[in-house]
């Protein structure tokens, strides 16, 4: 039994030892004198690699451990930096580094030559060849428009009439954010809105509403637009129209000089609307005004729409000004 | 054991002389080299922890009402893609830490990309032979901003909801194709269907990585194919390259530094905080919140978009050109085209169209260097613009001050780097040729 262990032992062992290299002068990779305390520094990182690795595995498994994302993150990308110095100092101490010479590629003129004549003498028995490449390359664009025109489906890319679409029309009532109607009186003057359209679908770009009050003499607003803004009160599409963002910021003059007025801005390239002269742009790069909505206030002193949108809510296109928006 | 490995697949795919060629391939060296290798391997990175994250995302835009661990979450109403994004952070263990390295690795991508970018031109390594490898780079940026962006966009909490919305109104600012272009991707009006979602998911995780890494290997066989670049030297030469050989001597370092992306990564995803979600909230198209800055490399976009001042191009009722096209669209349209163009231009005005295997020292091609440098002060600049709410909100800057200032700025600030980088190339260059006099006199009397 004995003898047959070591046997084995000796066959296994003797397959992993390296034949000896008995001609030096057949070498391709120089020689170089070994280096003890190298391999010594390699071996203590590839130590602490191993146990980084597993403190991380420790880490993951034990969930009393607070901050594990913390301590995961610190375990593992330890684990990397010591393997990391390890390859470094092999690579610089323990490998031989040479300095090799080899030559840049150039051309193959007789190749290319070559290519040039088999191309040709390839297409000799062709009498027409201008009239059949003319006919293969109109095959070729047909069946390429045939294989995309399937793209179209994607979306509706003719019919861009959705885009007018708002939900607001005439008699509309104005809701916040948790559904309760607004009341003309509950709105108070310098502070900032958020309403909805009731019973509508809130993620379009035509639903939202910011709404702010004025003092009556305070608001200077187009021409026909008298009527929009019953006691003061005010309503836009909340829909920057320059790139689509939500008008979240309402700004009161700090410093009258720079900011006469009060305004609409929008926090992700900062247009600056005026909310006193119909949406106006003051600042920013928005090139329209915000589309302002007719507001009424019906008998019971609720808020309601009095009509759609002075103009097309959302960014701008092509289109934007061509009509209004439809209901 | 090697040797039977050797014999085995020498047999079945002769690869062997191939082999015995690869591992004597020679790189020269220089630290500025390594930036496309962080590249390459964060890459690997971003695939990796991609394929984790993919195992627990929903690409969905169901809504569902959250009723998980995180408190001020609770009740609120979010698609499943938002949900799991927040399960991902929160519940799933390692998931966070997996969800900040891809994140970084993202970051670090494009970084490196960026600055191999500036090594490739101002050395003028994409010179004929390999102006065609410089091609491909360019392609990738393209590719990996587009990649990073819808991989953010997906995760549809607030910040990444008003990112598409921008987003949708560049495409919708297209002259005379926008509205139908929008329309298209987004499957009818912003923000669109659930399958818009699935178009996003399957670029993401498909498409574009498929089309990045098929280009790393087309990028990485040229360069094999026409060997490394190398600064001049006394044996290095426009005939011979000289350095060391894959193996043994560049494996183990190029391994290190393989290893070390990865280090960096992890710690930045275990102890940096990034894009914590939870905090945003879902995004609502009524919602938006101030301070909203996108990664890094989209910097540059927002700045364009904030700096054209108010106006549209109309022709009676006709939109021909809404603002948003300026920024959005124009600016890094021509951005690429100028950098897609170089090569070929650098090429017909210096009327050089030899090989060219040595690099250039920026000083020692004056006029690129100059140009190059004005050229991306002028990104660099709209990329600050950027920033100018930051800026706002750290020292009390107006904002509207730095607008104009930028606005003037951004386009004298490159006249003003292009003349003196001009001169300070110049300068170097003649300070050299004093230096050589200087020598030659000093050497004659030992002589």
């Amino acid at each position: 039994m004995t003898r047959w262990v070591i046997a084995l032992l000796v066959l296994v062992l003797g397959r992993f030892r390296r034949r000896p290299r008995l001609d030096s002068e057949a070498r391709i990779v120089p020689a170089g004198t070994p280096d003890r305390r190298a391999e010594n520094v390699v071996l203590l990182l590839f130590a602490c690699a191993t146990l980084c690795a597993a403190a991380s595995l420790f880490v993951y498994a034990w969930d009393a451990i607070p901050n594990q994302t913390q301590f995961l993150g610190l375990a593992l990308g330890l684990a990397f930096a010591f393997v990391s110095a390890a390859c470094i100092v092999i690579g610089r101490r323990l490998v031989v580094t040479e300095e090799l010479e080899e030559d840049y590629g150039t051309t193959h003129p007789e190749e290319e030559e070559a290519l040039d004549q088999l191309v040709a003498e390839g297409g000799d028995r062709f009498t027409r060849k201008r009239l059949l490449i003319v006919a293969g390359a109109g095959a070729g664009t047909a069946i390429g428009a045939a294989l995309l025109a399937p793209v179209a489906s994607l979306g509706p890319v003719f019919d861009v009439s959705s885009l007018y679409r708002t939900p607001w029309r005439r008699g509309v009532r104005l809701v916040d954010e948790a559904g309760r109607v607004f009341l003309a009186d509950d709105v108070e003057e310098e502070t900032f809105y958020t309403a909805y359209p009731e019973h509508a679908d809130r993620e379009q770009m035509g639903a939202p509403l910011v709404v702010v009050r004025f003092k009556p003499a305070e608001l200077q607003l187009p021409e026909g637009r008298a009527m929009w803004a019953p006691d003061g009160i005010v309503a836009y599409s909340k829909i920057c129209t320059h790139a689509g963002c939500a008008i979240t910021l309402y700004r009161k003059p700090t410093f009258a000089p720079v900011e006469p007025k009060p305004a609409l801005i929008c926090p992700c390239h900062y247009s600056t609307f005026d909310a006193t002269k119909g949406g106006e742009v003051l600042f920013g790069p928005a090139g329209r005004p915000l589309p302002q909505l007719p507001l009424a206030i019906d008998g019971s002193g609720e808020l309601r729409a009095a009509g759609n949108f002075s103009g097309a809510v959302g960014p701008s296109w092509w289109g934007v000004r061509n009509h209004g928006p439809r209901s | 054991m090697i040797s039977r490995a050797v014999h085995f697949l020498d047999e079945r795919a002769g690869v062997a002389p191939f082999f015995r060629k690869a591992l004597r391939y020679v790189f020269p060296d220089h630290w500025s080299f390594l930036l496309g290798e962080v590249a390459l391997y964060s890459f690997v990175m971003l695939v990796g922890t991609g394929i984790y994250l993919t195992l627990f995302f929903k690409p969905s835009l169901a809504p569902v009402v959250y009723h998980g661990d995180y408190l001020p979450l609770r009740g609120r109403e979010m698609s499943e893609a938002y949900q799991s994004t927040v399960d991902i952070s929160l519940r799933i263990k390692a998931g966070l830490l997996i969800r900040q390295t891809h994140h970084w690795a993202a970051d670090v991508f494009v970084a490196a990309i960026v600055l191999h970018l500036l090594r490739i031109f101002f050395t003028g390594a994409f010179r004929k032979p390999r102006d065609l490898t410089y091609y491909i780079g360019l392609l990738m940026l393209i590719f990996a901003l587009l990649e990073g962006y819808l991989g953010y966009s997906l995760v549809d909490d607030l910040l990444s909801g008003m990112g598409l919305a921008i987003g949708y109104s560049v495409a919708m600012s297209l002259p005379f194709i926008g509205a139908n272009i929008a329309q298209l991707l987004w499957d009818g009006p912003f923000p669109g269907s659930d399958a818009f979602m699935s178009r996003m998911y399957v670029a993401h995780v498909l498409v574009l990585p498929v089309l990045i890494g098929t280009l790393i290997v087309l990028h990485l066989t040229l360069v094999a194919a026409r060997h490394h670049t190398q600064f001049i030297s006394r044996r290095a030469t426009e005939k011979k390259v000289v350095g060391m050989p894959t193996f043994p001597a560049y494996a183990p370092r190029s391994l290190g530094l393989a290893f070390a992306v990865a280090a960096v990564l992890f710690l930045m995803g275990g102890l940096i905080q990034i894009n914590p979600i939870w905090q945003w909230g879902p995004y609502h198209v009524s919602q938006a919140t101030n301070g909203a800055q996108p990664d890094w490399y989209l910097g540059w976009l927002i700045g364009a978009l904030r700096l054209v001042p108010s106006f549209d191009v109309t022709i009676g009722h006709y939109t021909l050109v809404p603002n948003a096209f300026w920024g959005g669209a124009l600016f890094p349209l021509f951005v690429f085209l100028v950098l897609f163009a170089w090569p070929s231009l650098e090429r017909r005005v210096t009327g050089d169209y030899a090989f060219h295997n040595l690099l250039d020292r920026p000083r020692d091609a004056p006029w690129r260097t100059a140009i190059g440098v004005a050229f991306f002060t002028w990104i660099f600049v709209v990329f600050l613009a950027g920033a100018a709410d930051r800026m706002f909100v750290l020292f009390g800057l107006s904002y509207q001050g730095q607008v104009w200032a930028f606005r003037v700025l951004v386009w004298v600030l490159p006249v003003a780097v292009l003349f003196v980088t001009k001169r300070i190339c110049d300068e170097l260059l003649r300070g050299e040729v004093v230096e050589v006099r200087r020598k030659l006199v000093e050497a004659k009397p030992a002589a």
